[in-house]
């Protein structure tokens, strides 16, 4: 996918005319792992529905493998099926009577043979880890976090190119949001399904994603690999975000004369960086024999 | 008594089919005991269905206990002449800013509260600016709060219960639906009404670095109390937490993986400054 000088003008010639994007360029390949992050407002959310057509830009073109989505004859409902939209807080947006009917849905609608429905209804399902005894279930006497999985399996029976998901973590506790992402992980290494994540939680986009877009308003402020992004935590920090806590306990110890390597991102990667430099012996005496 | 207390508190959900035949019982909150002492900040953490939603709608009367006592500023939740005085004592801030918003106008919205208590209205406008004036709002008085951000419409929201006069101010994951900046301005917040205003603050939050500044931790699984203690009691536990599916800070995880590694640091460390400190001594 390609994204060439997009703007997007809100509600243009009126009082409340506001420019949510400002000549956006992206190339997304295909099979990517991206984060998506900015402040609330920062028009991340109105890029995502850019993406799958559901708001036109006001100038600019997009280029979905190859094809300007904006050609007058180009076929919206495929655009609409090779990019799955979850919706934030997506266990609000379902509404069959059972687990299998409500997945089946997108499907049915592509115009699907009804064999073809409930195979593809099922695989999604199997991804994400809805066993066979709930099909029949109605979805809204399942768990939160099964719900959300419920809601994430009726975009992929899609079987969509481009998964876009927005804050998939919201409200979930811990457990629940590890189950989450490590199933959107999963999707990504088994399907080598193209993944876009927005999220509020730097801890969570740097240790699953490969690349992070950082959007403020309006603009691609940073687009680059975690580790480079995260080193300009300051800068994150005023334009309303975060870098995860173990890049700033790394800097402030280097600004404290420790020689700790700066690009961490996690916990574990915080943990070697330490060892490492405490080895290397600015203190000698608090680093354990062991090691 | 605390300004909260429950004794032995039982809540049950009970389903029942269309005939009325009780379909299904399920005990949401299993014999709980706690007391609150006014002022203090809480933080109740536990996993989804655990319980501490449950728990907080009660000292709210917005529950009423199956079996057991709820008391709230000395009165039992469980008289219905008393609801409307626990109201004013114990307010409650909920998950997302956009249900609980109803004015059109910041200042009309944070008024509502104290109207429908029948205050003097020149009171109202006593009240409405230093509640506004708490939660670092009061220049947006006359704005449209569709127009705000999250965490701006989060601090309108307990604005609107502060404007209330309560003692007790319970907030069921107030952050759970804002970027990091909201969350910071939301926690600021409320550590300042507590620690200025001496309100009692109850919070409900799934992110453990909020709750490394409550006076005490109370951990919920399966409708009971399973772990209580301060912040860095709680936080040195870091494999039992894990039983109950829940996380430490991410800083008091890498304490507890260099501990492991045989660095000398001390248990249940919380801050980024504390690490800091300890590893540069």
């Amino acid at each position: 996918m390609k994204i060439e000088h997009l703007n997007y003008i809100y509600a243009e010639n009126t009082a409340y005319q506001m420019q949510a994007l400002k000549d956006i360029n992206l190339t997304i390949e295909d099979g990517e792992f991206i984060g998506l992050i900015g402040h609330t407002g920062s028009g991340k959310s109105t890029l995502t529905q850019h993406l799958n057509g559901l708001l036109r830009a006001t100038d600019g073109r997009i280029l979905f493998n190859g094809e300007n989505i904006y050609e007058k004859d180009y076929d919206m409902r495929k655009l609409r099926a090779k990019v799955g939209l979850v919706f934030q807080y997506p266990e609000h947006q379902l509404f069959e009577v059972d687990v299998l009917s409500d997945v089946c849905f997108g499907p049915k609608n592509q115009g699907l043979s009804g064999e073809e429905t409930a195979a593809r209804a099922k695989e999604a399902l199997r991804l994400t880890g809805i066993s066979e005894d709930l099909y029949h279930w109605s979805p809204f006497d399942l768990s939160g976090g099964q719900k959300r999985r419920v809601a994430i399996a009726g975009v992929l029976a899609m079987e969509p190119e481009i998964l876009i998901l927005d804050e998939p973590t919201a409200g979930l506790d811990p457990r629940g949001r590890d189950e989450i992402l490590g199933l959107i992980a999963k999707l990504h290494e088994e399907k080598h399904i193209t993944v876009i994540l927005v999220s509020h939680s730097m801890e969570d986009v740097a240790r699953y994603v490969e690349r992070i877009i950082v959007m403020n308003r309006g603009e691609v402020l940073f687009d680059d690999a975690p580790k480079a992004v995260f080193a300009h935590y300051q800068k994150l920090e005023q334009v309303g975000l975060a870098a995860p806590q173990v890049t700033y306990v790394v800097n402030r110890l280097k600004e404290r004369g420790l020689p700790v390597r700066t690009d961490v991102t996690t916990v574990e990667e915080a943990r070697d960086a330490i060892l490492e430099a405490l080895r290397q012996g600015k203190s000698p005496d608090k680093a354990g024999g062991s090691v | 008594m605390g300004i909260i207390k429950a004794a032995q508190l039982v809540h049950e959900y009970i389903r029942k089919d269309d005939e009325g035949q009780v379909e299904e019982v399920k005990r949401a909150v299993d014999g709980v005991d706690l007391d609150v002492r006014k002022g203090e900040f809480i933080a109740i953490l536990g996993h989804n269905g655990s319980g501490k939603s449950t728990l907080a709608k009660h000292i709210n009367a917005i529950l009423t206990p199956t079996s057991g006592t709820m008391w709230v500023g000395g009165r039992d939740t469980g008289k219905e002449e008393e609801v409307w005085n626990i109201r004013q004592t114990a307010g409650m801030v909920f998950q997302n800013p956009d249900n609980q918003i109803i004015g059109s106008v910041v200042e009309e919205d944070v008024g509502f509260g104290p109207e429908n208590l029948g205050v003097p209205s020149l009171e109202i406008w006593d009240r409405v600016q230093e509640s506004l004036q708490a939660v670092g709002m009061l220049e947006y008085r006359h704005h449209s709060p569709n127009k705000l951000s999250g965490g701006q419409k989060q601090r309108v929201a307990i604005a609107g219960v502060v404007a209330m006069h309560p003692e007790c101010i319970v907030l069921d994951e107030p952050t759970a639906m804002l970027d990091p900046n909201g969350r910071r301005e939301v926690i600021r917040t409320v550590r300042a009404l507590n620690q200025v205003e001496e309100v009692t603050v109850i919070l409900i939050t799934h992110y453990m670095e909020e709750v490394v500044y409550a006076d005490k931790v109370i951990v919920m699984d399966d409708g009971k109390i399973v772990m209580q203690g301060t912040p860095r009691e709680i936080f040195s536990r870091v494999d039992e937490l894990k039983s109950y599916c829940l996380d430490v800070p991410q800083v008091t995880l890498l304490a507890h993986e260099l501990k492991c590694r045989g660095v000398e640091l001390s248990d249940g460390i919380l801050t980024i400054d504390e690490l800091v400190n300890e590893l540069c001594r």
